[in-house]
């Protein structure tokens, strides 16, 4: 049950069902993180890290950290060196750089393509969403699977979720 | 503008923040009596102290039944977020907390609670913060007062001690054209009366301790933040859009988006100046949102029925009551509140001082008490009581002159209450004789 405002002149992309990102965060198991940082205080590695925690595999794409792990994990330069299934890309990068990434999510058979909160970029979504792909922006999956969880709750932050079930995702 | 809901305001009144209990399955709230929670293991304490997960830690900061209540008040208002604490006092400190460094200045209306005034012009000195008190009734006035080190505007929607109204569009407009939020004390109103999000308020607080609990029985406070209001749009806000040294670096703006405000409450706020809300008051408060609609339905219903008695009463010079056709405010009342005028108002005796405290001497039903927004009628007399160590001119100017008495009208029946109040002043009648 979703409490975000309608979108308004029918913007897809203004607004998406809480039952659309449930069913992404539920069918999704390996996540390409593309724009993880090593640093621990970034915005990209506390939702590695929270990702992880949940159960996710979070695989990171950073060309300029080639060569070492980020919690754990090796880092690519690229989506499309990744040997492994992906089920969906997020991107931690400024909305200009969406449109390379999303050609090579398609490429890699990646089933969501994730744009983070502050990202934007219709052209790549409407590239990732003819080949298939479901197209999430502007949004963060660590606060989108908190505030379904209940998490977010914990922190005082208004869900939108009323329910008188038991939460889980 | 404020998020919305599918939902209405009674069934958020009620659900909104409050599935059951995820451990127990227990459908009333719990009351987490409990300073501390344990970590998983020391990797688990790490991401919480480094706030890279939800969790909670100690109850300074943040407590599952307090939680409940952020995320009711939170929804009531329209808000992404809230912060509650001990008192509204505390919840005004934190408002203004991640706003203001040693020499900042806000700009606030004057028409404020007595309270207000001397925490925003003496209190707040003491940490370098200059609260600038104008007449906003003209918003141009308010214009004017805005400096280069001006970071807030503040005013009550519906202000203490009553009939006065703030034309929040109207200085929202002028806040937002200074690149500032505005910061509206709802607490009068309550979210059932006047949502101020919906009229472009970026920051909302309360003392829950009136009408959200209710019954005179839980202090509390909560600062509710719209989530809309950039804060990082330049630099004049460095506690959000700069790297904060307490957490290694880590700038809130980029790391929170739109919950960095409230994070900052919790995480800095509560952690660092302590005024935290006990859950036992969080629970109490819980209730009496639960009942929000009812009682304020009933508070104004009998507000607005002893207002037109009183304005026809041969003991009463005067009702300052925006519900009354002849209020100043009462086009404002009209826009912002069109339910009712709220239940806290004032009236002059004839008679004056003596006639005054003859009244709240005489009344039976009445509680003659320093609050309002209880389910209890109330009574003061500020002249005797909450302003007595100001002189003549300045009672008058503060709306608190000899034959003021300000009431809180409660939920008792109609009749008892207008008894009451009559034979009180039969008896201040008979003083004056």
């Amino acid at each position: 049950m979703t409490d975000t405002s309608a979108a308004p002149g029918g913007d897809r992309h203004a607004s998406y069902p809480d039952a659309l990102i449930k069913s992404i965060l539920r069918s999704v198991k390996t996540i390409a993180m593309v724009g993880a940082s090593p640093n621990w205080n970034r915005p990209s590695y506390f939702a590695m890290k929270y990702l992880q925690d949940k159960g996710y595999r979070v695989i990171p794409v950073n060309p300029g950290a080639v060569g070492q792990e980020i919690l754990g994990e090796k880092v690519y330069a690229s989506l499309r060196e990744i040997p492994d299934k992906v089920d969906m890309v997020d991107i931690f990068r400024a909305s200009e750089f969406a449109p390379p990434i999303a050609d090579d999510a398609i490429a890699i058979g990646a089933k969501v393509l994730w744009m983070q909160l502050g990202v934007r970029n219709d052209a790549a979504a409407e590239t990732a969403e003819k080949a298939g792909l479901t197209v999430v922006m502007n949004r963060c999956p660590k606060i989108e699977y908190g505030r379904l969880s209940g998490e977010l709750g914990w922190h005082g932050f208004n869900s939108g979720v009323i329910s008188s079930k038991r939460r889980k995702i | 503008m404020s998020i919305k809901s599918r939902y209405g305001f009674e069934t958020l009144s009620i659900h909104a923040g409050a599935s059951p209990d995820p451990a127990t399955g227990a459908r009333s709230t719990p009351i987490y009596q409990t300073t501390a929670f344990v970590f998983d293991d020391v990797d688990h304490a790490a991401s919480l102290f480094n706030l890279q997960t939800f969790g909670y830690i100690y109850g300074r900061l943040t407590n599952p039944t307090t939680a409940v209540l952020e995320e009711r008040i939170a929804s009531l208002e329209g808000g992404r977020g809230a912060t509650c604490t001990a008192s509204g006092h505390s919840a005004q400190l934190l408002a203004f907390f991640p706003l203001m460094q040693p020499g900042d200045e806000f700009v606030s209306s004057r028409r404020l609670y007595g309270g207000s005034v001397t925490q925003f012009t003496r209190t707040f000195q003491k940490f370098g913060w200059k609260g600038v008190l104008v007449d906003a009734d003209d918003p141009e006035t308010v214009r004017k007062a805005i400096t280069p080190k001006t970071k807030a505007v503040f005013c009550e929607s519906l202000a203490n001690p009553g009939g006065v109204i703030s034309d929040i569009e109207a200085l929202a407009k002028v806040a937002h054209d200074a690149g500032l939020p505005l910061i509206v004390d709802n607490t009068m109103a309550t979210p059932y009366l006047c949502r101020p999000i919906d009229w472009g308020a970026d920051l909302v607080i309360h003392s829950t301790t009136k009408f959200l609990s209710g019954h005179g029985n839980a202090m509390g406070g909560a600062v509710v933040d719209s989530g809309t209001f950039d804060w990082a749009k330049d630099d004049r806000f460095p506690s959000l859009c700069k790297p904060e040294p307490a957490y290694h670096g880590l700038t809130f703006t980029e790391t929170f988006g739109d919950l960095a405000y409230t994070i900052y409450g919790h995480a800095i706020g509560l952690r660092d100046l302590g005024p935290t809300m006990a859950p036992m008051n969080a629970y109490l408060t819980i209730l009496g949102c639960e009942t929000l609609a009812l009682r304020m339905q009933r508070h104004i219903e009998n507000a607005q029925k002893v207002a037109e008695y009183l304005d026809g009463h041969p003991e009463v010079a005067w009702v300052s009551y925006a519900g009354l056709p002849s209020n100043k405010y009462r086009a404002l009342a009209q826009k912002y509140l069109p339910k009712g005028a709220g239940s806290v108002f004032t009236i002059g005796v004839k008679g004056g001082y003596q006639a005054g405290v003859k009244v709240v001497e005489s009344v039976d039903l009445f509680s003659h008490l320093a609050n309002i927004g209880d389910t209890r009628s109330l009574i003061i007399h500020p002249a005797s009581t909450t302003h007595r160590q100001l002189n003549p001119e300045q009672q008058v100017a503060a709306g608190a002159g000899p034959d003021v008495l300000r009431l809180s009208i409660g939920l008792e029946s109609i009749d008892d209450i207008i008894r009451d109040l009559d034979q009180a002043l039969a008896q201040a009648s008979r003083l004056a004789a």
